[in-house]
């Protein structure tokens, strides 16, 4: 079993990315072979009201057995609230949150709010620490990426919140991570994605310093090659038990119990709200 | 067979404790891709006594030495890039004859000079003497100056392989960061460049532009730093390439660039 937790579809508004449909998605699972991937909706990141991308993406999950979806929620706007607790009545496995592309500080009074909720609703919140190398933004691309410790801020914040932190790299894991309490940091896992292979051996390095069940498989893909993530992965002398918890068995662990996620929810599916 | 265009090791005397570990870890690795043979360079003293992309004669000497001894005790994996600073043209030149006759198969030019500045010639010119390849770092689609290199982009990268249409030119890691949409259009048309597809970018539909810009004939397998991200390229190749293009790309490119012999069983 193998989940990826850090998915996009939708087009990319700096340069052209091939494969941004469902279909296409799941081509490219099959080609990495995994069996489920959780899905955020690009273009919304980019809009006033990234929740509107919502209803899109719940309709489409509701297409393809092997998607989940992630709804986006900008606590600055009004009926933020709303989507947490569709997103827990629904079955989400998480919600998501860009404050720098919202224009939010990032761990400002909104995201505190937010951290709030999803901690109340027993919602995990995930967090991106960038989509692209700050080297190859668009010149017009300057939202700012998320700092670390706007990471330990949040999960200092509240006592039960859980977050999970996509793109990023070793250096971003080890500042919050030996900049937390052991309980605070047990509450945060952390995508693979963006963070280096051999010979330099910074996956192999948190894993040994900071653990394995604090790390998810997520790919980034289409704006990454999702190949990436399993050649990190391939690369390591890891047991198939380590190899199990990294790929799939330390997100279940992060979302909601199977009787409460109740199959994704089907069938007890809320009218869905943006904020708008 | 699979050739890694865009390799480095570090020596004792470079900042890092870890470079037997990083040296090995690459070697290790390189095992399980199935790198037949690695191409690398040693800049200098990485920073320990002269600057990484201004190394001082004595660090390239260093570096350089520590390559030939890298290439003697692993002869069948590893082969070495030139490194030498163009602003000590005696230097470089010395430098350059010393180590292609000790077995250096190509020219490492890094940041010390911007590629289209005339103190790259008298080098370009000894690398169309002997025949080998000059690897060429670029920022992809530089915008700016950046503190400790005089960096390069394709265009400038460009001036000099049209000053020199005998050199094969390596465009340095296309996935390093930046604008690789920029540099794929500044060298579509320039036939002695090649495009080394290392570097720790990933991005979607950059494999498939490169592909477009410069065909399977002008593209290079490489790693640089990040081993996982080499081996995640190759891997998506395979399923978008036919078998002889990925042969072009995973090593008949560089065997046709680097001189006859360069590689086992070349």
């Amino acid at each position: 079993m193998r989940i990826d937790v850090n998915t996009f579809l939708g087009a990319y508004p700096f340069r052209r990315v091939p494969g941004t449909s469902p279909d296409a998605l799941l081509h490219a699972m099959d080609r990495v072979g995994v069996d489920q991937a959780w899905i955020s909706h690009l273009p919304s990141v980019f809009w006033q009201d990234p929740a509107a991308g919502n209803p899109w993406l719940f309709e489409t999950a509701d297409r393809y057995d092997r998607l989940r979806p992630i709804p986006a929620v900008h606590p600055g706007l009004e009926g933020w609230q709303q989507i947490v607790g569709e997103a827990r009545a629904s079955g989400a496995p998480a919600v998501r949150c860009d404050p720098a592309y919202y224009g939010l500080e990032p761990a400002g009074p909104e995201m505190r709010a937010l951290v709030a909720a999803c901690s109340a609703e027993g919602v995990p919140l995930m967090l991106a620490v960038r989509l692209e190398d700050a080297r190859q933004r668009h010149p017009n691309d300057r939202a700012g990426e998320l700092p670390p410790w706007a990471v330990r801020t949040l999960i200092r914040g509240d006592p039960a919140v859980r977050l999970l932190v996509t793109h990023a790299e070793r250096g971003f894991v080890e500042e919050v991570h030996f900049g937390s309490t052991p309980e605070e940091s047990t509450r945060i896992w952390w995508d693979i994605c963006w963070i280096w292979g051999p010979p330099e051996d910074h996956l192999q390095t948190l894993l040994r310093t900071i653990g394995v069940e604090r790390f998810v498989f997520g790919t980034g893909q289409p704006l990454r090659l999702p190949e990436t993530s399993v050649a990190k992965l391939d690369l390591l002398d890891l047991t198939g038990e380590q190899r199990a918890a990294i790929e799939s068995e330390n997100i279940q662990s992060v979302t909601l119990p199977p009787t409460q996620s109740a199959a994704k929810g089907r069938g007890r599916r809320p009218k869905l709200s943006g904020t708008t | 067979m699979l050739i890694d265009v865009h390799a480095h090791f570090l020596h004792d005397r470079s900042p890092r404790l870890d470079w037997r570990e990083r040296n090995a870890s690459r070697l290790r690795a390189g095992e399980r891709v199935g790198i037949t043979v690695h191409v690398a360079s040693i800049l200098g003293s990485w920073g320990a006594s002269s600057p990484i992309y201004f190394p001082s004669p004595a660090d390239i000497e260093y570096g350089n030495d520590f390559l030939l001894a890298l290439q003697r005790t692993h002869s069948a994996r590893i082969r070495g890039y030139v490194v030498v600073n163009p602003n000590f043209e005696d230097h470089a030149l010395a430098e350059l004859e010393r180590c292609l006759d000790a077995g250096m198969i190509g020219i490492k030019l890094a940041a010390s000079r911007r590629a289209d500045d005339p103190l790259l010639d008298p080098i370009c010119r000894v690398a169309a003497a002997r025949g080998v390849p000059v690897l060429h770092h670029v920022w992809q689609h530089r915008r700016r100056d950046y503190p400790g290199q005089e960096a390069s982009d394709a265009i400038e990268l460009g001036a000099l392989a049209a000053r020199h249409p005998r050199v094969n030119f390596l465009l340095a890691h296309i996935a390093g960061g930046g604008d690789w949409i920029h540099s794929l259009a500044a060298v579509r048309d320039l036939p002695n460049i090649f495009v080394d597809l290392s570097g720790s970018g990933v991005d979607g539909g950059m494999l498939e532009a490169c592909v477009e810009a410069v065909g399977a004939e002008r593209l290079l397998w490489g790693c640089d730093l990040t081993i996982d991200t080499g081996w995640a390229k190759l891997r998506y190749l395979e399923h978008v390439l036919t078998d002889s293009e990925l042969e072009l790309i995973s090593w008949r490119n560089a065997a046709r660039i680097f001189p006859p012999s360069a590689f086992p069983g070349d």
